[in-house]
């Protein structure tokens, strides 16, 4: 069970989770890309102090180095850390609280990057939490800021508030309709981005995809947390809308893919992650429209993480090779959906 | 095709480049093309990548002689220059020292050039204290508008409250 994905969730149907980072640095000090050793040892450890000092919670400190390559990938797969925190190894660290639910990586791109990930559609929660993070960091850092500019990192595209909000979506309904990409140029004239979790467009891997806000100078965190969510809602509606219409006219279609799809998961032996979140996908959707009651949404949301390749290496605790992966991915769901 | 760079190798990447509006070709071998800083072989969707195209079209002023080259941060020891090839600031003094150059940059990317969100409480009581009464007054407009005139008497109320501890 990925541990963050526990708990009250709303709009399941449709949101897997909501994600709410902030991006911090310290006054005066260079910036991870161009930071040496010792910058980098002073920054982590007046992080960590901060942290520690404030009682933020149940945080476990991590470096880097002291991960091995499968572990860091899986924390990656997880949306723990992210993917550019494993470049500088050498340099870098973070802080996990003891439910996964929030971060805060220390020299990434920028010195700090707090983040609360949360499942379901949950943004202004994830907000106020990772503001009050922000808070209580506050009373021992001095955070690079600007009257005129805001909060000042290392790349021009995060300045100001620093905040990167995003939502991720499954979108099956609108796919299989062939709508999604009017959708999704719409989002991106209101000024949003969006990118297929795995891949992009109409080929995004399980049909996810994530929102998130573009700029993030010029309009208050809880502006662009509201025309994110004003935004999300608006998809939500109209997936719901295509599911509601697939069941009027193509009930008896979609049942079958949807029964075929957990058919053929329960019974194969080789899969490709590629042919295993299509049908994931299939039996995601078939949960959501009650064609599928016997199974809980959230085994489907673990599966579409587990069966990732450094997951299942990991659960295996050894390095396979990818057509070992096909056989113990194929293992690991049949064993999930069967019991 | 031969090389624009070398003349002696055949030409294999062929790149565009867009500046000030001029679209200008550039045919390099490979290897000439591995030293032109304006192609990045390992990230070619890097967003620093991008950003450094969009600097090229923010140049404001015409070119001083060196200016580029000359302008350092104090701190860091970054370049404009250095920083236009990133994308990436040194560190927090590179934004006061380019400062005079970075308007267009942020308002291509952001369409804003002035924060409006959270102030940090140790950057000073009285910017804060100003953003706070900035945000309650267009809490104020919209609550007009929507006439919610007792919530509208309330955020007076604060709006006075809070220009006392200015003045
Ligand atoms: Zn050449
Ligand atoms: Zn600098």
């Amino acid at each position: 069970m990925i541990k963050w994905l526990k708990g009250d969730a709303t709009d399941k149907d449709v949101v897997i989770s909501s994600r709410v980072r902030l991006a911090r640095n310290l006054e005066n000090i260079k910036f991870p890309s161009i930071m040496d050793s010792e910058q980098s040892m002073e920054v982590i450890k007046k992080v960590k102090e901060a942290v520690y000092d404030n009682d933020m919670g149940d945080f476990s400190f991590y470096s880097l180095k002291d991960l091995n390559e499968i572990d860091k990938k899986v924390l990656v797969e997880e949306h723990l850390i992210s993917l550019s925190l494993l470049e500088t190894p050498d340099k870098s660290a973070f802080l996990l609280r003891n439910d996964y639910k929030s971060t805060i990586m220390i020299n990434e791109e920028d010195h700090i990057r707090m983040q609360v990930l949360l499942p379901g559609l949950d943004l202004e929660k994830g907000f106020d939490l990772c503001n009050k993070e922000d808070d209580m960091l506050e009373n021992n850092l001095k955070f690079a800021f600007d009257e005129k500019l805001g909060y000042l990192t290392s790349c021009p595209t995060n300045v100001g508030t620093g905040l990167r909000a995003s939502v991720m979506l499954h979108l099956p309904a609108l796919v299989m309709t062939g709508q999604v990409n009017r959708v999704l140029q719409a989002v991106n004239q209101v000024g949003l981005t969006v990118r297929g979790l795995y891949g992009e467009g109409t080929d995004a891997l399980g049909n996810l995809f994530q929102i998130s806000n573009q700029t993030t100078l010029g309009k208050s965190e809880e502006e662009i947390i509201k025309k994110l969510k004003n935004i999300v809602l608006q998809i939500i509606a109209k997936e719901r809308m295509s599911r509601k219409g697939l069941l009027n006219s193509k009930k008896l279609e979609i049942e079958d893919k949807v029964f075929r799809s957990l058919g053929v998961l329960k019974n194969a032996r080789i899969l490709t992650s590629k042919e295993a979140m299509k049908l994931l996908s299939n039996v995601r959707l078939g949960i959501a429209m009650d064609i599928i009651n016997k199974l809980d949404i959230n085994t489907i949301n673990n599966l579409m993480i587990n069966i990732q390749p450094s997951s299942i290496q990991k659960k295996l605790n050894k390095e396979l090779t990818p057509k070992d992966r096909d056989i113990k991915r194929a293992d690991i769901i049949r064993e999930a959906l069967i019991n | 095709m031969i090389c624009d760079e070398c003349g002696k190798n055949s030409a294999t990447v062929h790149l565009t480049k867009i500046v000030n509006g001029q679209k200008n070709e550039v045919h390099l071998c490979e290897e000439c093309a591995k030293k032109n800083k304006d192609f990045d072989f390992e990230s070619p969707f890097s967003i620093h990548h991008f950003l450094s195209g969009l600097l090229d079209n923010v140049q404001d002023e015409p070119m001083k002689v060196n200016y580029n080259t000359i302008e350092k941060c104090e701190n860091c020891d970054m370049s404009y220059s250095e920083f236009k090839q990133s994308g990436r600031f040194g560190c927090s003094e590179c934004y006061k020292q380019f400062n005079n150059r970075l308007g267009p940059l942020f308002k291509q990317i952001h369409g804003h050039e002035k924060h409006t969100g959270k102030v940090p409480k140790r950057a000073g009581g009285e910017i804060r204290i100003k953003k706070e009464i900035e945000n309650l007054k267009k809490k104020l407009d919209m609550a007009v508008k929507k006439e919610e005139f007792e919530k509208a008497a309330e955020l007076r109320d604060k709006i006075k409250e809070l220009e006392s501890e200015v003045k």
